[in-house]
């Protein structure tokens, strides 16, 4: 059956591409779910010798409804605070039965930044062979959008809204890359949903490399956010671009590499389009010291990161290559 | 063969012949001894095995389910704080229906804060769905390990062996050690049909809704029935294997004649049953102790009790606002039968305080007073209690 | 079933001296146990520990109440109250102190055989742990089990020289008080 009416029978062409499918299709996410793209695009890149321990939250709640699961891979759930913990003792259980096989962890911010702080810690401390994936929407959003320790400062979310006494949240976003970086582990990185490409290179990046490694994944969520799904691109470019999320690599705690901003966008640009931070675009001083409190944060990371770029962007062909997969061997 | 060790060392080393693949660890008194024996079994090489020191019980839990889930044997270990902290956990692994073998050291929970024994803790969780077996001397401790291992990937059921913390744990006494042969005839390899295999990709731990909820959960208390005959026979196969028997529910001891019975859980069965020996001048008394609380072997107790007119439920601990435990499941079990014994509920020893041998003639004065009907801490000190009663 | 409880301070190896006990009784052939007053002990606190010898398996697990022997690690617990609480009537004291027994006692009301342990083993090993000089003592005085039951168990514990100076230790502390001195009273208080 054609669709577009092209001389190419797309889902013939589909069967025939070498892209794993590590979730399936038909799962309950909503209309423009970064964490969905985020997901899809970390299991495609992991490819098939991988088992994950997911944590608590959107992500397990909309791909597993009993008696159907989205998971074309050997996976688990268990509790919101031990992803950690699980991928640990998976790891600790795989390498003594001689296996290859890599192990996962997937959790939100939550799961991560939060409650599942300590022992994501100490998984890292111990140096377990573990690709740590946080999908990071900023907020418990499986819960009903509640802040976390991720959240940025100044959005509105259900247990920091805006209102006469409070501009959102009143503290900084927690800094984890850095917080990650000082256990001194092989490998962490950012990457944004916005750069699909960035993502499934960072992962076969962490992929090969036996011990602990960090993947930090900005994630959309247009109904925890506030705006349109099909947007979820554009924002989580925006983000980028205005420096207030930098993507960055770093091995044994020192930055090594930096997505250069050809453009950097006033902050304004991010923040007007989504209805979280709406509350700042008020006729209200606070609401404009607030602002200058955004911008100046995104300044602060451009100038320490060294995100701006003076030169074209490199071509992003590593990146682009679908049938280079995870250094495993894939038939 | 027969040593003279240190129960958290005989504890160790028969977790060691059971070749654990993984085992987590994370400190708490009374149970470190057993993880520091089993640390330095790992660092003579004696041990090959997985040892995983994590950051607290929640994760030694959480690292022991992982283990598992992956398709190795794992172990832990923890007491009274570490069984709370990790109770969200327990939950998780026996709905799961996970295998995997932990020892409770058996200890007070705070507030107050008390390191010392009762047994609070394991009846802290006895709902989570784990199997919960009680052991009343060291050498039960080894032999119910071993078997526990064998239950759990029989059943697909978590157990819980509960050994009290110090009174066992740290109680150097003469056990009966088994060989590595002997082990490994009982023990099979590791084998779970349920683990995660690339080649065979499973989803585990599903949100599952109010369509499906109520026969996971049935499912999962039917394998916990079935479970106390799984229970029988492996202590008839190990008995036999071990030539030491014991009975894998409840063990009764006493004159045939004996119209009273005191059942109880642990380590004061031995305190009890040399004290009967001593204050020969009072009742003639069957003694019952419960090996296996979780399933709860309503029938085997009824059948235990046949003939008393009275039974003493002595535990070590209470649901405070309500009163006894056990007390309230022994006479739950005996709600429906008629010319049941008359139950007196008492809890002893809680916190760790010392039960003497004279515990016995008090009991049975206790017994005549009516002190236990329902419910009483047998041996309170009044003159120990603040001014005001609450 | 003889029941013996030791009295020490944290660091004085309390523990280690009831299961070396125990160790020496199972050698034997015999039925042991062995147990701390359980705590968190910090080094210098009043500990005791406590041990049964029996021929047949020991049952119960309280503490012992009435032991017929103290071994006391540290003459200063001398003057705790109730240091001596529940000593059978005929029971004996053991304790380490250089002073002599007999002024010791006169204040206990019970005989005291008292042995330089710490002194000895300062000189034989090196360090003032008092355990093995007591434990010998105690077992010449008593006759409960030989020394050789105590150097097996020992054995388990320390190698080569180490082991050697524990040895000479024993038969040093052995030779310095009266063999069987105590032994009507082990079989009064095993009968």
């Amino acid at each position: 059956m054609n669709d577009n009416d092209t001389s190419v029978d797309i889902s013939a062409l589909r069967n025939e591409q070498p892209r794993f499918t590590g979730i399936e299709s038909g799962h309950r996410a909503c209309l423009g779910c970064g964490e969905a793209l985020a997901a899809r695009l970390v299991t495609e890149a992991a490819g098939p010798d991988v088992i994950y321990a997911n944590a608590t939250g959107c992500l397990e709640v909309f791909t597993t409804a009993w008696p159907e699961s989205a998971w074309r891979v050997g996976w688990m759930h268990s509790l919101f605070e031990n992803a950690a913990a699980i991928a640990a003792g998976m790891e600790a259980a795989l390498k003594r039965q001689g296996k290859a096989t890599k192990v996962i962890a997937l959790a939100g911010d939550g799961g991560t930044f939060d409650i599942g702080f300590q022992a994501l810690s100490g998984m890292l401390e111990r140096g377990h062979n573990v690709l740590y994936v946080c999908f990071d929407n900023e907020a418990y959003m499986n819960t009903g959008v509640q802040r976390s320790s991720s959240t940025p400062h100044a959005a509105s979310t259900t247990t920091s809204p805006s209102g006469e006494a409070r501009m959102g949240k009143r503290h900084l976003k927690k800094d984890i890359v850095s917080i990650v970086a000082a256990h001194h582990i092989p490998y962490a990185a950012t990457s944004s949903v916005a750069y699909p490409s960035d993502i499934r290179k960072k992962v076969r990046r962490a992929m090969a490399i036996d011990g602990p490694t960090f993947l930090h994944i900005h994630s959309t969520c247009p109904l925890g956010w506030g705006h349109d799904g099909a947007l979820s691109i554009e924002v989580a470019r925006l983000a980028v671009q205005t420096g207030l999320f930098p993507v960055i690599e770093l091995e044994r705690g020192s930055v090594v590499s930096v997505m250069p901003i050809r453009r950097v966008r006033p902050v304004t640009d991010y923040l007007s389009i989504q209805n979280r931070f709406r509350h700042l675009f008020a006729d209200d001083d606070q609401a404009r010291v607030e602002l200058e409190h955004l911008q100046a944060l995104a300044d602060h990371n451009i100038e320490v990161y060294g995100l701006r770029g003076e030169k074209a962007d490199a071509l992003d062909s590593e990146g682009a290559n679908t049938v280079q997969r995870g250094g495993m061997q894939w038939a | 063969m027969l040593q003279a060790l240190e129960g958290s060392q005989a504890l160790a080393r028969t977790v060691a012949l059971c070749r654990p693949q993984v085992i987590a660890a994370y400190p708490i008194t009374p149970q470190t001894h057993i993880v520091e024996n089993l640390s330095r079994l790992v660092a003579d090489g004696t041990l090959d095995c997985e040892l995983v020191s994590v950051e607290s019980e929640f994760s030694a839990a959480s690292v022991a389910l992982g283990a598992v889930a992956a398709g190795s044997r794992a172990y832990t270990a923890s007491s009274s704080q570490g069984i709370l902290l990790m109770a969200e956990v327990l939950y998780n692994i026996a709905g799961l229906r996970m295998p995997l073998v932990l020892t409770c050291a058996n200890r007070a929970v705070s507030g107050p804060l008390s390191i010392w024994n009762d047994q609070q803790d394991s009846m802290a969780v006895r709902d989570a769905g784990w199997i919960q077996l009680y052991c009343a001397d060291n050498q039960e401790a080894v032999d119910t390990t071993i078997q526990a291992f064998r239950i759990a990937e029989q059943c697909e059921l978590p157990v819980m062996v509960c050994v009290d913390g110090f009174t066992l744990t740290h109680t150097l006494e003469v056990i009966d050690l088994p060989e590595q042969q002997q082990v490994d005839d009982f023990l099979p390899a590791f084998s779970f049909e349920r683990r995660l295999d690339p080649a065979n990709p499973i989803s585990i731990g599903t949100l599952v809704s109010p369509d499906y909820f109520t026969e996971a959960r049935q499912s999962h208390h039917q394998a916990l029935e079935n479970a106390l005959q799984t229970i029988v026979d492996v202590q008839q196969e190990w008995g036999q294997l071990a030539e030491r028997n014991c009975d894998a529910l409840l063990n009764t001891s006493g004159p045939a004649d004996a119209r009273i019975g005191i059942l109880t859980l642990g380590s004061i069965a031995g305190t009890l049953a040399a004290a009967m020996d001593r204050y020969t001048d009072n009742p003639a008394t069957r003694l019952l102790t419960l090996r296996t609380f979780r399933p709860f072997p309503a029938a085997a107790i009824r059948q235990a009790c046949q003939g008393l007119t009275d039974l003493v439920v002595l535990e070590r601990a209470l649901s405070p606002g309500s009163g006894g435990i056990v007390g309230a499941e022994v006479r739950a079990a005996f709600s429906e039968i008629q010319d049941a014994p008359r139950v007196h509920n008492f809890t002893v020893g809680l916190g760790g305080r010392d039960v003497p041998l004279e515990i016995y003639p008090h009991l049975h004065q206790a017994i005549r007073d009516g002190r236990g009907l329902p419910f009483a801490i047998l041996d309170l000190e009044p003159d120990k209690l603040p001014e005001a009663a609450c | 079933m003889i029941e013996i409880r030791i009295h020490g301070r944290g660091g004085q190896g309390n523990v280690v001296a009831a299961y070396l006990l125990a160790i020496a009784a199972f050698e034997e052939d015999r039925y042991a146990q062995a147990f701390p007053n359980f705590g968190a002990e910090r080094r210098g606190a009043p500990v005791t520990a406590f041990v049964r010898i029996a021929d047949r398996p020991i049952r119960r697990r309280c503490q012992v109440r009435e032991p017929a022997f103290l071994i006391i690690q540290d003459a200063s617990l001398l003057h705790v109250p109730g240091i001596t609480d529940g000593l059978q009537a005929n029971g004996s004291i053991l304790v380490n102190s250089s002073e002599d027994g007999d002024v010791l006692g006169a204040k206990l009301e019970h005989p005291v055989v008292a042995l330089p342990a710490s002194a000895l083993a300062q000189e034989i090993l090196g360090r003032p742990l008092p355990n093995t000089a007591l434990l010998s003592a105690f077992l010449a005085l008593t006759g409960l089990l030989p020394q050789s039951a105590l150097i097996q168990a020992l054995g388990q514990r320390f190698q080569g020289k180490v082991l050697e100076n524990n040895r000479q230790l024993v038969e040093q502390a052995a030779a310095q008080v009266t063999a069987g001195a105590w032994q009507e009273d082990i079989h009064a208080a095993s009968a």
